[in-house]
């Protein structure tokens, strides 16, 4: 199954430095939000894979911390996928004003003279 | 005075939070309310700064031990809970915040902060992010800091939008979001392989990790020092500095001044809390070089004067890179001290611009593009300047009489090009000097390492070009064809000069204030009492 997630890290990150380094902004908008993915699960693949382990401490249970999920990874990717929410809404303006004052979408604000 | 002291090490993030929430209820038009709320929260944060010096300095040994004071966030003991960290260098850095905080305030009310969207409430968000960065002590935090200040700074920068100005903005944001996720993977991996984000605790535990799990570790670690000298402006990572610091506008761009330190402060926390080996010892160092070379030669080729400061900050980035790279114990205080020389520098420099650009009688052209650029009338006339003064040919032929304007910004032209290349008597030459004669006296003790004979030819021909270009420069600016005198106030002439005094006063009183420097470095380089005063004191 770790095979499957770090594939899965690995495909979205490569897409994302992909369109990341393309020349039109809504590509780079993509690319960050598809890199943004893959750091999210990788934060979150950092607390151990493991199957029916929830982080919530289950009334007079014994307080065995291998029979618990690690409550930090998941704290951590939280505040990383609100803090991407608001720089992704961010850019999109920047990138609407940018297509607005220059009329292209091309990132270098003109069109390469090619 | 006992709550005030228990409490003092979160107000620096404190204060500009509740300024910047309470402006915001204060409707665009009461402009006089949030500029005196501005006022008062950075003068606050200059208050607590100065405290903050006094209790980490040996003068108050009693207070805090060992002149480190952490506070505890919600009260929750150090290794589960974030916690804040003050010692030496952190109240330094607090303090330099404050200081440029207020001058770019000051200077701003001027006229800058009227047009596009609340300057103020912004800027005390950018100081709260600063703050934040310089006083935690733990990893995570230390990101949500960074991201809180590179909001806010994408705010101010694209306060009012030209098309160049948006092109920069936006590519200074795609760069810093990638150095964020760099910031993440590196967070990530440290954390499942140490298990902790608490500065103090990875210290303890990065000793006890085995071999496959150090080499994970010294993998995030690069990466989190990618991020850093993303933020730092580092060569090849920099970019987006010279376009984005030159075209914003001038108390803008001199706050940002301070926001690459924020950068270097990180790297220079996490390198000596957990141990930097040599490998990432050289490789900063060959970055540094790199940075300071690419930046003394693009300050040859600027055209104007706002990007030439821009790669200034860039080449003395570069000297502090390089110099933290030699990894000698004895370098770090010049460090500091040429830090807190070029912050002062960048922001007097920058604000001097702002003034500078107005002597045009036409609209700047941007370089480094071909845009027609959008002048529908002389830029003069926004500024109130009725019409152009009357031209030196009707005066006398003996004399020409220098405006006291022209004079003044001359004068402060001189200074901060004094204070930029190194030269006597301003500060920068003392800094550059502490930093040249210590890194030749570590000769005798690496045996004659070339390094540090690159470091002191980069940073000696670095003045030398830096000279070059800002006297080409200014003679266009203030000896050229054809310039109008402007009109300044009192608000914008004001910050700049005491900026300028101020690095007077440094270079005059240097002893006082490397002595203090001299003992951060020294706190510094004892990881241990960092870990184990962190340890017990938020038990």
């Amino acid at each position: 199954m770790e095979i499957v997630y770090a594939l899965g890290i690995g495909v979205l990150a490569g897409s994302g430095v992909w369109l990341l380094l393309r020349p039109r902004s809504f590509q780079v908008l993509m690319g960050l939000a598809l890199l943004s993915y893959a750091v999210n699960i990788f934060i979150f693949g950092m607390g151990r894979l493991a199957m029916h382990k929830a982080p919530i401490i289950e009334g007079a249970a014994a307080l065995d911390s291998s029979q618990y999920a690690d409550p930090v990874p998941q704290a951590l990717v939280l505040t990383a996928i609100v803090i991407g929410f608001a720089t992704t809404a961010l850019f999109l303006v920047v990138l609407l004003v940018l297509r607005g004052m220059t009329g292209t979408d091309h990132v270098d604000g003109r069109e390469p003279d090619a | 005075m006992n709550l005030l002291l228990r409490h003092i090490v979160i107000l620096p993030v404190l204060v500009p939070l509740l300024a910047a929430a309470a402006m915001l209820f204060l409707a665009e038009a009461r402009r006089p309310a949030r500029v005196a709320l501005a006022i008062g929260s950075v003068l606050a944060q200059l208050v607590t700064g100065g405290m903050l010096l006094f209790l980490t300095s040996d003068a108050a040994p009693f207070i805090w031990q060992e002149g480190i004071g952490v506070y505890a966030i919600g009260d929750w003991p150090a290794p589960f809970g974030i916690v804040l960290v003050v010692d030496r260098l952190a109240a330094v850095m607090v303090t330099l915040a404050a200081v440029v905080s207020l001058a770019t305030i000051v200077y701003s009310i001027s006229r800058w902060d009227r047009p596009g969207q609340p300057f103020h409430s912004l800027f005390q968000l950018l100081t709260m992010g600063i703050n934040g960065a310089f006083l935690t002590g733990d990893l995570f935090s230390l990101f949500v800091f960074f991201e809180i200040l590179l909001a806010a700074s994408y705010g101010l920068l694209l306060k009012t939008v030209t098309a160049p100005k948006v092109k920069a903005g936006m590519h200074y944001i795609a760069v810093n979001l990638s150095g964020a996720l760099l910031f993440l993977i590196g967070v990530a991996m440290i954390y499942g392989v140490a298990g902790t984000l608490n500065m103090a605790d990875l210290a303890g535990r990065v000793a006890a990790l085995t071999d496959a799990d150090r080499a994970l570790f010294d993998s995030g670690a690069a990466i989190l020092g990618v991020a850093f000298l993303v933020k730092a402006g580092a060569w090849p990572l920099n970019f987006w500095l010279p376009g984005a610091y030159s075209l914003a506008s001038a108390p803008v761009a001199a706050a940002f001044g301070m926001m690459t330190k924020v950068g270097l402060y990180a790297v220079l926390r996490v390198g000596t809390i957990l141990g930097a080996d040599e490998r990432l010892g050289a490789a900063l160092f060959y970055l540094g070089l790199a940075t300071l070379v690419t930046g003394a030669i693009a300050m040859l080729g600027a055209k104007h004067l706002a990007r030439l400061v821009a790669y200034s900050v860039l080449a003395s980035m570069g000297i502090l890179l390089a110099t933290l790279g030699l990894q000698q114990d004895v370098l770090t205080s010049p460090v500091m001290f040429y830090m807190i020389i070029s912050v002062l520098t960048a922001a007097a420099f920058f604000m001097l611009t702002g003034m500078t650009d107005r002597t045009r009688i036409t609209a700047p052209e941007t370089d480094a593009d071909d845009h027609a650029v959008e002048a529908s009338q002389p830029i003069y006339m926004g500024y109130g300047i009725k019409a152009p003064s009357v031209h030196r040919e009707d005066e006398d032929e003996i004399g020409i009489p220098i405006p006291a304007t022209m004079a003044f910004l001359g004068l402060m032209f001189v200074c901060c090009t004094l204070l930029v290349t190194g030269l006597p008597p301003m500060p920068g030459f003392v800094a550059k000097f502490a930093v040249l004669s210590t890194a030749m006296g570590t000769l005798p003790a690496i045996g004659g390492a070339p390094g540090v004979w690159m470091l002191c030819g980069a940073i000696l021909l670095s003045g030398l070009t830096g000279v070059i270009a800002l006297s080409r420069v200014g003679m266009r600016l203030f000896w050229g064809a054809a310039r109008i005198t402007p009109r300044l106030r009192l608000l914008e002439a004001a910050p700049v000069a005491a900026l300028v005094l101020l690095c007077l006063a440094l270079s005059i009183w240097a002893a006082p204030v490397n002595r203090y420097l001299d003992a951060a470095a020294r706190s510094l380089h004892e990881p241990d009492t960092y870990v184990r005063v962190v340890l017990e004191e938020a038990r």
